[in-house]
């Protein structure tokens, strides 16, 4: 008779506090909770302009209310975080070359940082012309 | 002279114990002294009851991987003078089943390997005849590091997504379906693009990417799976041009 009795151990629900890879990799992932939010909010705005100008006056209140704008800086800075993150994975999800040369991991994320500035930039642009 | 290195081994003995239970040596250690050689003088000097996988001592087998301090390691690789003024703490490889003390049981892995056509794959069989296949450097460079996998499993115990649900492919199997579409002899990708496409497939991945930091041999599962994403997409879009298939 065999004696094999094979033991599964147990992932607990903490399973991420246990490595600070793991804790890392859930506040990455954390940010998409906040982003989701945020998006709410913002199409609430949006709703909000179809019901007329009271209605939108409403909504203005309460993104400018110190609770929410802790929330959107928060939102900001926890996104910033999870594109930094980004940018640094992103060389492993492309495969390209330059002739007999695969282009440095470098250029990409650089390339990167420079499309996020590139977007704020027109983004203020637009907001502020 | 020695120092003393007090070493926890996780004990688990299925004719007797109903669960894993903690088990200390105390290992004398030099500069040179792994953690393998370390099991060896336990199980020579102290224990012969200890359980431990082990063959080449040189990286090259992947039989002897365990957790040291969390952490998914080779035996063979991993020197007790990094723990230097500590405590080790060993266990058998995470996310799988122990079979006995640092022993697992690595059948799921293994049938997975198997199952993804981890050969090169020809429409027409070639004859010596033909002579070579010649490849340039960047033909070879598209899939020389993910053939440098010796099937250790470090990456399958460092992977949560593995651990939350082994249905899931896994790191070393997709980055070998990776290495095997990417070589330019090879003819099989249409018959692998559905173990890359499929839930368990590439989309079980979350990027946690330590799969990539635990691998031994400076394999990239990660960027593996994540280019085998793209690959996913761009089937998924030409398929919805062929209608009838």
């Amino acid at each position: 008779m065999s004696k094999r009795k094979p033991y599964t151990r147990e992932m607990k629900a903490d399973w991420w506090r246990k490595d600070s890879f793991f804790t890392m990799y859930i506040i990455r992932e954390g940010s998409s909770l906040v982003i989701a939010l945020y998006c709410f909010m913002l199409i609430a705005g949006l709703f909000s302009l179809t019901q007329g100008q009271s209605s939108f006056e409403t909504w203005l209140g309460f993104i400018s209310h110190p609770i929410t704008i802790v929330f959107q800086v928060l939102t900001l800075v926890w996104t910033l975080y999870h594109s930094y993150t980004w940018f640094q994975l992103a060389p492993k999800a492309a495969n390209l070359w330059m002739g007999e040369k695969r282009v440095p991991d470098s250029w990409i994320v650089n390339a990167m940082y420079a499309a996020l500035a590139g977007c704020s930039a027109l983004g203020l642009i637009i907001l502020f012309l | 002279m020695a120092e003393i290195m007090k070493m926890s081994i996780l004990r688990y003995r299925p004719e007797t114990d109903e669960k894993p239970v903690w088990q200390s040596y105390d290992v004398p250690y030099n500069h040179e002294t792994s953690i393998l050689d370390a099991l060896g003088y336990i199980k020579d000097e102290l224990d012969p009851t200890l359980s431990y996988r082990w063959s080449c001592r040189m990286a090259i087998c992947g039989s002897c991987g365990m957790m040291v301090n969390g952490q998914p390691k080779l035996g063979c690789k991993a020197f007790l003078r990094d723990y230097a003024g500590g405590e080790l703490k060993l266990e058998a490889l995470a996310n799988f089943p122990i079979e006995r003390d640092l022993v697992v049981d690595m059948s799921d892995f293994i049938a997975k390997l198997e199952s993804i056509k981890p050969y090169i794959i020809t429409q027409e069989p070639r004859s010596l005849d033909d002579g070579c296949t010649t490849q340039t450097p960047k033909q070879m460079e598209q899939y020389k590091q993910f053939s440098m996998c010796i099937n250790c499993g470090l990456c399958y115990a460092a992977c949560p997504q593995y651990g939350l649900d082994n249905k899931f492919t896994g790191p070393a199997a997709l980055a070998l379906i990776h290495r095997y579409n990417n070589d330019t002899r090879d003819q099989g990708k249409a018959e692998r693009m559905k173990f890359i496409n499929e839930e368990a497939g590439v989309w079980g991945c979350t990027f946690v990417g330590n799969c990539s930091v635990v691998c031994p041999k400076g394999v990239d599962p990660a960027a593996a799976i994540q280019l085998g994403k793209v690959e996913s997409a761009k089937d998924y879009v030409i398929q919805m041009f062929k209608p009838g298939e």
